[in-house]
């Protein structure tokens, strides 16, 4: 079983700009755009009828697309894909409650904001909370400080 | 609920985003970006001291440049300043450069150690939070070393905030992966396992997630986490839909929790305790029985939820494999999925039936499926579906379907993606071998397979067959038959040629007595194929000629017509040349008797794990050992080989190239790796090292021209010791002094090196690929034979520098070699790299890309001069030459840069023809000094070129051409 959770998050758009990467194991810069091109040439390739999942390396890569963005997830091959299916929907549900029907350009110009999110959900490649009640009150909580 | 804006709180980076985004080109953003940079480089600089608001502003900027990739050298102070704010947005940007630079400037973390122990110390939830979150994404050895000690109390504390909780507990946990010797729990573990017990979920979630990594280092510490976990999972799952309210997602409760706690299970063995047993199976009972129930919402997220708790649910079972009646029960509810319209839930079934398949009780249940199991190999659009079907008929093959399996992925393979072509090929051919009840049935398979997909029909598979017709006299005389008409074929793959050319070698005199297949027939449908094959396939069809003259006398006349014919006898490769001029002589001068013993039929190969087996679980990596396990069920069946089965034990070692060449009975010093393609087989079936390391032939040739050699000639004594085979050196690193070495799936060795004069300095970086630490890594260099007196490594002054025995995974180390060249050589030195992964020794050998034109120093010259010089070395000795075909294209650009790589100055105006490259430069050795010319012609008609070398000294001339001439 796996040690070490979740590897990156990469949210990319079709043309393969990345919009959010959040890595979770050392990579120096050289690799980390190697992954990035990678994941893209993985994930932009299959259609609506092919699994959401999809075998990188010794990992695996759980996306989900939505609109023109696509979330991924990497992580080991043994662990549970529907979980981390699920994760990724629930993430971008409180995304989208956050930024009130999220769009890609709220990523782009609240992109630090965005790594407030993934850390409040995501935390040392390990799921850290999932009531979206929950999150969302400590985003809003946040959000009022000075 | 909140919204926010568009980059609400700083108007000017909205601003600065948006004219990034307006650029209408690469160049402009360039441009609008260098002028940002100067501007925040005068305010940072400015006398006028800047508020929190525009440190913070500008800081943030300098992410997005980050971001969008390009460097930042400066703009550091000024973070590490933002998070002594006691304002949240400024801290929260300081802590979030720092987090996402810290890869490229670790000097940022002794900076802001101070920062931190400050905010953990502050009882400001957010602020702790903060802290926390940064330690948790940098997660360095030197974090580790300050703040491990303090995070534990943070985390059992009572008074801390849940949220700090949460995040401490992870924080922790990323810590202790990278560096468990930091974490010494000992005095907290109790209090750690009772927040399964907590009331927020939250906070148990992030908990889960460290228990379950403490415990796989020390189970016995945390066992009362079992209990704890068992009845947290029994009170979720009994749970109504909306009971746990904020933790139910799509009418699911705690679908993330049960997971994670589920998982938690697995890594202990069923309770002890009878009352937390009937507990636990009282839950797997209920998500089994869920299952059925119809589902609370159309929704995909319900069913994924519920789906997701389930397939970890039959995790657990499988692990455990002691519930029959729950075994049968999951495979049942797999069942109904491979039918789903879902492609995720089909795709999952098949994955998960894959381990059912395993298991004792539940295998027969699985194999009630095979009809659907084959529908999905055959109709499923995406490919990783057939594969997991493919993988399934694999899993769930015994003695009684095996026929039917194993002739459907025949089927399967006419129209195979090319992606798993030679993994279907691999399994297909275990299959056949592991449940053959009769030997003609394995022969037809294998040539099946041939016919069918011979490119991806690899060694091991031929070599295979050849090994058990080898052994098994009763399947010998229908093999050579079999072959002999598959041979008949107007195109048949070489791959045929070869086993019909060895079986027919050794076999064909159990046919010879139909007319049909009279030795006669045999031979001429054997030559009429010659001219078509490969030089290692004719140097094989050689070898079975000699073996007609010994078996059938009457072909002597015509074989021998053919050796000696010019095409033979002075065929352009040595190898032919050489067999043809040895089997000749051999068959003219040998009695009969002397043929007989010489070339007598092979001796019986040893037995052993199928080499096959070794390579498909090589391909598969140590995550699906499982599937392909074999040793557990069906422990009657007989290896056809007649060997004995494979222990569980060893065939499930979880490395991909665990005791890859199946040697255990004799290892070799080491062992190479797989991707050595050919040149590991030349170990693998014929039994032991065996081949010296030479630059000359390739791999392929190497292994015909050894084992052949045994196998013609007749010589039985078996393997000698000498060095396992290196892999070649790459002929570009002749020319260049960077790159990539070597690459397999584990590890990646990259080289840097400069020469001078007669001295060169080589860095070998050492990249461990995968996510597991490698143990007892040792790199050692050694020199072949009588290399040592030639090539130092450095002896006398720093040897080469050590390296570390532990290498983390995804971490790369480093070697520094220091090399003497004392006098001209022939042989690279040798790089030997052992080291244990998952457990597993892995052995690898490889030539360092030293070669003797390294220690080149180009010489200019007038052409004058160089005339001179070309007429003093005049002597046929002195000068080497070859002619030969390009492999490349003929570029006159890089034909230079190639020159200029290897060595040699380039004169210009000194040939007269100005298509020819005229070089000269001498080589430095610590014993003498050679001069050499080149002169490089290039025949672009013809596609050829010519070189001449000439040198002081004749080996050195003959070396470098030969160096030279692969280049091209």
């Amino acid at each position: 079983m796996s040690l070490h959770g979740i590897r990156f998050i990469l949210i990319q758009n079709r043309a393969g700009k990345t919009r959010l990467a959040k890595w979770y194991m050392q990579f120096d810069d050289d690799e980390k755009q190697k992954l990035i091109e990678e994941v893209h040439a993985v994930v932009t390739v299959r259609d609506a009828k092919h699994t959401n999942f999809v075998e990188f390396r010794n990992f695996k890569i759980i996306y989900r697309r939505y609109a023109g963005l696509y979330f991924c997830i990497c992580v080991d091959v043994n662990d549970n894909n529907l979980a981390y299916l699920e994760a990724i929907h629930n993430f971008v549900e409180v995304l989208n409650e956050y930024f009130h029907n999220v769009c890609e350009l709220d990523l782009v110009f609240n992109f630090y904001k965005v790594y407030t999110v993934v850390d409040e959900m995501f935390l040392a490649g390990e799921i850290r909370e999932t009531s979206q009640t929950k999150v969302l009150k400590q985003l809003l909580m946040l959000q009022s400080l000075e | 609920m909140p919204a926010v804006s568009k980059g609400d709180g700083m108007r000017g980076l909205a601003v600065f985003i948006s004219d990034i985004r307006n650029c209408k080109s690469k160049e402009a953003e360039i441009k609008r970006i260098n002028k940002e940079l100067a501007n925040i480089r005068s305010k940072f600089k400015g006398d006028k001291a800047l508020d929190g608001y525009s440190k913070k502003k500008y800081v943030c900027k300098l992410l997005f440049i980050f971001l969008l990739g390009h460097d930042i050298d400066f703009g550091h102070m000024e973070a590490v300043n933002l998070l002594s704010s006691n304002k949240y947005t400024e801290k929260q940007i300081g802590y979030l450069f720092i987090s996402v630079l810290v890869n490229s400037n670790s000097e940022l973390i002794r900076l802001i150690n101070n920062a931190i122990k400050n905010d953990l110390a502050s009882r400001n939830p957010t602020f702790m939070c903060l802290a926390l979150h940064c330690i948790a994404n940098v997660g360095s050895r030197e974090m580790g070393e300050a703040f491990a000690a303090d995070i534990p109390r943070i985390l059992v504390a009572g008074d801390s905030m849940d949220s700090v909780k949460q995040s401490a507990a992870l924080c922790l946990l990323r810590l202790y992966k990278a560096s468990p010797d930091l974490v010494p729990m000992g005095e907290w573990t109790a209090r750690v396992v009772h927040l399964l017990n907590d009331q927020h979920m939250g906070v148990v979630t992030a908990a889960v997630s460290l228990i379950t990594c403490l415990c796989k280092k020390n189970p016995d510490d945390f066992k009362t986490c079992i209990s704890l976990a068992v009845s947290r999972l029994s009170r979720i799952v009994s749970s109504a839909s909306t009971d746990l309210q904020d933790y139910t997602y799509y009418f699911v409760p705690a679908p993330w929790l049960s997971v994670k706690l589920l998982r938690l299970l697995q890594c202990y063995p069923p309770p002890e305790d009878a009352a937390v047993k009937g507990r636990l199976v009282e839950c797997l009972e209920t998500v089994l029985n869920k299952a059925q129930e119809p589902p609370k919402s159309k929704k995909v997220q319900h069913s994924n939820a519920k789906n997701a708790i389930l397939f970890e649910t039959i995790s657990l079972i499988i692990h455990y494999d002691s519930e029959p009646n729950l075994l049968v029960r999951a495979c049942n509810q797999l069942g109904q999925f491979l039918q789903h319209r879902e492609t995720n839930l089909r795709y999952l079934a098949l994955e998960s039936m894959c381990t059912l398949a395993s298991s004792e009780f539940s295998h027969e249940a699985v194999k009630t499926h095979i009809d659907t199991v084959i529908n999905a190999l055959k109709t499923e659009r995406d490919v990783s579906v057939r594969q997991r079907a493919a993988d399934l008929l694999y899993a769930m093959c015994d003695r009684s379907n095996a026929k039917q399996i194993v002739s459907e992925m025949l089927r399967y393979l006419e129209t195979a993606d090319y992606a798993i072509r030679e993994e279907i090929v691999l399994k297909v051919a275990i299959l056949a071998e592991k449940y053959a009840v009769d030997y003609s049935w394995y022969v037809d398979t294998i040539l099946n397979l041939i016919r069918i997909a011979g490119d991806y029909v690899s060694e091991e598979v031929w070599y295979r067959v050849l090994q058990i017709v080898t052994n098994r006299d009763d399947v010998q005389g229908y093999a050579a038959k079999t072959v002999f008409e598959a041979l008949q074929a107007p195109a048949c793959h070489e791959n045929m040629v070869k086993v019909g050319g060895y079986i027919l070698g050794e076999f064909g005199n159990l046919i010879a007595g139909d007319p049909r297949s009279s030795p006669p027939v045999q031979f001429s449908l054997l030559h009429s194929k010659f001219h078509l094959c490969s030089v290692a396939t004719r140097a094989l069809l050689l070898s079975t000629y000699i073996k007609f003259i010994n078996l059938f006398p009457e072909t002597k006349a015509t074989i021998q017509g053919v050796l000696r014919a010019g095409s033979q006898l002075r065929n352009a490769d040595v190898e032919l040349q050489q067999r043809a001029v040895e089997y000749l002589t051999l068959s003219s001068v040998a009695s009969t008797d002397v043929l007989a013993t010489v070339l007598e039929e092979m001796p019986p190969f040893p037995e052993r794990e199928s080499s096959i087996l070794a390579k498909l679980k090589r391909k598969k990596g140590p995550g699906a050992a499982s599937a392909l396990d074999d040793g557990r069920r069906d422990p009657s069946s007989n290896d056809i080989n007649g060997g004995v089965e494979p222990t569980p034990s060893t065939v499930s070692t979880p490395s991909p190239s665990a005791d890859l060449l199946g040697l255990r009975a004799a290892p070799p010093p080491a062992a190479p790796p797989a991707s050595a393609g050919a040149g590991n087989l030349l170990v693998d079936v014929f039994d032991g090292p065996a081949a010296q390391p030479s630059l000359g032939p390739t791999p392929e040739e190497a292994f015909l021209s050894e084992s052949w050699e045994r196998w013609g000639r007749g010589m039985r004594t078996g393997a000698h010791p000498g060095h396992p085979v290196p892999l070649p050196l790459p002929p570009r690193f002749v020319c260049k002094n960077n790159g990539v070495l070597f690459e397999n799936q584990l590890l990646q060795i990259g080289v840097k090196s400069e020469f001078r004069q007669n001295l060169g300095r080589m860095y070998l970086f050492y990249g461990n690929k995968t996510s597991v630490q490698f143990q007892n890594f040792s790199p050692t260099v050694v020199h072949p034979g009588d290399l040592q007196t030639h090539i130092l490594s450095g002896l006398g002054q720093p040897p080469t520098k050590r390296v570390a025995a532990q290498v983390d995974g995804g971490a790369q180390v480093q070697q520094v070699l220091n090399i003497e060249c004392l006098r001209d050589f022939l042989t690279p030195p040798l790089l030997s790299v052992r080291f244990r992964y998952g457990g597993a020794p892995q052995a690898l050998t490889l030539k360092l890309p030293v070669t003797i034109n390294k220690f080149f120093q180009p010489t200019e010259m007038a052409a004058q001069d160089f005339f001179q010089r070309w007429k003093q070395l005049s002597l046929p000795q002195q000068e080497a030459q070859k002619i030969f075909k390009a492999n490349h294209p003929m570029d006159a650009e890089v034909t230079k840069a190639k020159l200029l790589g290897f060595g040699s100055a380039l004169l210009d105006n000194v040939d007269p023809n100005p298509e020819n490259f005229v070089g000269a430069g001498i080589i430095q050795t610590k014993a003498l000094q050679v001069g050499c010319l080149l002169r490089l012609e290039p025949n672009a008609q013809a596609q050829m070129y010519r070189l001449t070398l000439r040198t002081s000294k004749e080996s050195v001339s003959r070396h470098l051409c030969e160096l030279l001439a692969q280049q091209f």
